[in-house]
């Protein structure tokens, strides 16, 4: 007991210089020439079995007794989680992926201790076939700029020491010695810095309004309920650099004068939870979190809340009563959060993203900041780049790169040779962008005046073989599973509009459908209480927008042009182009084919579920889909 | 001095009033003072024939939820150039504040709002009165056959008039419906039988049965066919 208590108060850190002093110790013990294997232990990367690979690591550095020359870290997402497991070799930044633990001892043997690369654990560019073997050259990484992720490949995410080497806790030394609080907020204000949790809201002016709040209590709190399907951006940072939120969240409890902060986390990231909680622990040793922060008097605790998982919850006052223990349900902001949000105090909310910002403007200044990025929106902005798309996973661009460099470039293209067809982006309230406007510059308001969002970063590539009214569908029907069901607009509307969609696909759709939904989509936006309802119909309203032709298809001809919607397409066989090879014959899972070899096969429309399998294995394209 | 109408033919000038309790306020082109802290709704139900707000899921006896939002109205905190769409039972009255409660964007919103209860109740009584005075004809969607609208007024009564949580409401969407704990229809001893929850039910979606109890809205599962369809055809993009 004694013992732990003394190992604690050595682990303190009483003061700005006893920081620097600690850093410049650990960085004293670095030997930088040292190689340092690093595995991606992100959540993607585990399911695909980056933790037997640690494994075999170990095992094999004490087998050889590497362990003075080798250094073996388990690290945060690197984004590039589709090629996982990943494996860097460190300083050179060797590149290695989809490792199993069978290609460890060979990793050992030639590279750590021969210096030479395992060719056939190269990432290979699909567009060029070449080899790359460093990771900055992997096109994917090229074109990004990875101010806030690039730390998630290097650090150690449950090791406070880690992240103080890298710099970490600077910023908050910077402050808590230096600057006033209104300061802090001048800088916010300056950099230009928006909400990363999908307004967009102006960070510097939300905190200057919590700041003049007048309360003895106020809350700081950092929403990572992250509910869009396919994100998981936020998971990644708080997984992969936790101690970055908090110092975030730290120097803004610092300038609006807050004792209490939450971070509220989905139930579903385990491994979230896990390193922000070890994170808040080792914080509170060494004095950075807790009583006297630094020793300098200013107080902060966080606490950890596990939110039940519904997409709502995310939504600022719901988020709010979900922590206060009620039902997760939006309540009306008449009344800003910033003024009287948990429990009446005024309260600081921000996303994962935004706070990550807050250390990097502290420490390399609101000038470098607002360099990155365009007029209106400036930094960098995380995405999740998914859908049909070559290279998917997670992507740090700065704000005003086109949306063709993130799709082409850095995504890789559309694979098996399809064209690109839309964007979707901002979650499932975003909106739907055609290729004519592939150059426009991502930021807050371009996005908005194509009639989708920012959002939170989600970016869904759609080929030519996607519906866009089936796509439509999808996000309604995502977003009526989501509804609270609290008021008439989105309760009922949301399901109207999934009903018509519904009529649309399966060939009942009427010519009036189309009036009735854009009486829907003004009820939505004008009626509903709460963002989910109000913006719930950009999907359709986008799709309507851009991709008019495919609705009045499947309402006037009964026709699906993507050949998606069952109910408008049939499969025939051409007698013209059949061999007669069996094949669809075998796939058929119904027996709607009959043929011999070397026959003309027949399709009997009737047998017929129009499952597609047929026309799938089929070598000659005899299968016909109209 | 200020005009403030006593109802909506008669004004009388007054005083400013000590700007701490009091505010004036715009409603319908005419200027009105009432005391702070209260919500647009309120003021405007004060003043005989000014403003025309209907609300459902609104009563004097418990506290605002703006749920039904057939109370939306538009306002203007910036003397009448920009407005936006504020639930009027939950938006507070404030010193200089435009409010406009029967524009004709207002109408096709509530026509709207009126157009999809309706589809869900036709057969109340209340909602078609509602339908009448904003032209709602025979709804576009697929009819439901439903007593509550969800207003929550029930449930409000019962908590914060009697004190007691004998019902709530529960699950998420269009699956929402008001039931007993535990997520029966049966009422457990928490229930003193006040009828409270019928009395202020605005759709008369609830009756007192014999046992003293009030017999739920039981809600048939909506839109059903719509539905198995969805389950066949659950289409994601891939
Ligand atoms: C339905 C709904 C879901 C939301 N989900 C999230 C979320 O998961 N994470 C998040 O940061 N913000 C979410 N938001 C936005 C928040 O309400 C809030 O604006 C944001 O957390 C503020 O932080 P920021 O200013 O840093 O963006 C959601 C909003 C709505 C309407
Ligand atoms: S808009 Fe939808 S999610 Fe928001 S309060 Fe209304 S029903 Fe609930
Ligand atoms: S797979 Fe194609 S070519 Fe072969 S039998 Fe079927 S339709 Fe004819
Ligand atoms: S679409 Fe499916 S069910 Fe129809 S013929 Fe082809 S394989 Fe058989
Ligand atoms: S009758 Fe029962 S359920 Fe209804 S308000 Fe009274 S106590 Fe509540
Ligand atoms: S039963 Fe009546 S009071 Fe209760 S929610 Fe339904 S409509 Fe409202
Ligand atoms: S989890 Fe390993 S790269 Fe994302
Ligand atoms: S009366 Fe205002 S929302 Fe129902």
């Amino acid at each position: 007991m004694v013992e732990q208590v003394r190992k604690l108060l050595e682990k303190r850190v009483e003061s700005a210089a006893e920081l620097e002093k600690l850093r410049q110790s650990i960085l004293d013990k670095k030997d930088s020439s040292r190689t340092c294997v690093s595995v991606c232990g992100g959540t993607a990367c585990r399911a695909a079995g980056a933790e037997a690979v640690v494994d075999a690591f170990v095992d094999e550095i004490e087998r050889r007794e590497l362990q003075i020359q080798v250094e073996l870290k388990e690290t945060g997402c690197h984004g590039f989680c589709e090629r996982g497991p990943l494996v860097v070799i460190q300083p050179k930044k060797i590149f290695y992926q989809q490792v199993k633990p069978e290609d460890v001892p060979e990793i050992i043997a030639e590279t750590v201790l021969g210096g030479k690369v395992v060719e056939r654990l190269l990432y290979v560019d699909p567009s060029t076939q070449e080899k790359v073997i460093y990771e900055p050259d992997v096109p994917f990484y090229k074109k990004q700029t990875r101010t806030i992720f690039g730390a998630n490949g290097e650090i150690d995410p449950t090791n406070i020491e880690d992240y103080i080497a890298s710099g970490g806790y600077s910023a908050l030394s910077k402050v808590l010695t230096g600057m006033k609080p209104q300061e802090i907020i001048d800088e916010v204000k300056k950099s230009g810095l928006r909400g990363r949790g999908g307004g967009g809201f102006p960070t510097g002016r939300k905190w200057q309004s919590c700041r003049d709040a007048e309360a003895d209590i106020k809350y700081v709190i950092c929403n990572a309920d992250e509910g869009d399907p396919g994100a998981y951006q936020d998971r990644a940072i708080l997984e992969g650099n936790p101690h970055s939120i908090l110092e975030g969240m730290i120097i803004g409890a610092y300038a609006i004068g807050s004792h209490q902060g939450y971070i509220y986390v989905r139930n579903e990231y385990p491994l979230a939870v896990r390193h922000a909680r070890i994170a808040i622990e080792q914080a509170m040793d060494y004095g950075l979190l807790g009583e006297n922060i630094l020793g300098s008097g200013f107080d902060f605790k966080v606490m950890i809340n596990k939110g039940g998982g519904a997409f709502v919850c995310g939504e600022s006052s719901a988020l709010m009563a979900s922590l206060e223990g009620k039902i997760g349900e939006p309540k009306a902001k008449y009344v800003h959060m910033s003024e009287k949000g948990l429990w009446d105090s005024p309260s600081l909310l921000n996303n994962v993203k935004t706070w990550a910002n807050v250390p990097l403007i502290i420490n390399k200044g609101a000038d470098w900041f607002s360099k990155i990025g365009t007029a209106g929106s400036k930094g960098t902005m995380i995405f999740s780049l998914v859908g049909n798309i070559n290279n998917t996973g997670l992507v740090e661009v700065p704000m005003g790169i086109t949306l063709r460099e993130m799709i082409f470039d850095i995504g890789g293209g559309i694979p098996n040779g399809k064209k690109f067809k839309a964007v979707q982006t901002g979650g499932p309230s975003g909106g739907c962008i055609p290729e004519q406007f592939l150059d426009t510059q991502v930021d807050f308001d371009e996005l908005t005046k194509l009639g989708s969002m920012m959002g939170s970063g989600g970016m869904i590539v759609i080929d030519e073989d996607t519906c866009m009214v089936d796509v439509a569908k999808y996000f309604v029907e995502f977003l009526k599973g989501e509804s609270c069901g609290k008021c008439t607009p989105c309760r009922e509307g949301i399901n109207r509009m999934s009903e018509i969609l519904n009529g649309i696909t399966h060939g009942k759709g009427k010519q009036e459908d189309l009036d009735t939904l854009e009486d829907l989509a003004g009820i939505l936006s004008a009626g509903a209480l709460c963002a989910l309802g109000q913006t719930a119909a950009n999907p359709v309203l986008s799709t309507l927008r851009y991709f008019r032709d495919e609705y009045l298809a499947h309402i006037e001809q009964k026709k699906c042009p993507a050949g998606v919607c069952r109910e408008l397409i049939q499969y025939s066989i051409d007698p013209e182009t059949c061999e007669g090879c069996l094949r669809c014959l075998r796939a058929c899972p119904t027996g709607a084919i009959t043929g011999g070899k070397r026959e003309v096969h027949t399709l009997n429309q009737g047998l017929c579920i129009k499952c597609g399998a047929c026309y799938d294995v089929c070598k000659f394209n005899a299968v016909i889909r109209q | 001095m200020a005009k403030v109408w006593i109802d909506g033919e008669t004004s009388i000038e007054v005083e400013d009033a000590d700007g701490v309790n009091a505010v004036s306020l715009t409603v319908d082109d005419k200027e009105i003072i009432v005391s702070a802290g209260q919500t647009i709704l309120e003021a405007v139900q004060r003043v005989n024939g000014i403003g025309n707000i209907p609300a459902l899921c609104n009563h004097p006896a418990v506290k605002p939820y703006g749920a039904c939002r057939i109370c939306t109205v538009e306002v203007s905190e910036d003397g009448g150039s920009k407005f936006k769409f504020v639930a009027a039972c939950l938006y507070p009255v404030k010193e200089g504040l435009v409010v406009k409660t029967n524009t004709e964007k207002i109408r096709t919103l509530r026509k709207g709002i009126i157009e999809l209860m309706l589809a869900r109740c036709p057969n109340v009584k209340r909602i078609q009165e509602l339908a009448d005075e904003y032209g709602v004809e025979e709804p576009r969607f697929v009819l439901g056959d439903q007593d509550c609208i969800l207003c929550g007024l029930c449930v409000r009564a019962c908590q914060e008039i009697i004190g007691k949580s004998a019902i709530s409401l529960v699950n998420r969407g269009i699956y929402r419906e008001v039931a007993a704990p535990f997520y029966a229809y049966e009422l457990t001893e928490e229930c003193i039988g006040c009828g409270d929850c019928a009395f202020v039910c605005p759709t008369g979606a609830i009756e007192m049965g014999d046992d003293g109890k009030p017999i739920l809205p039981k809600v048939k599962i909506p839109y059903a066919e719509i539905e198995a369809l969805m389950k066949k055809e659950a289409v994601t993009p891939s």
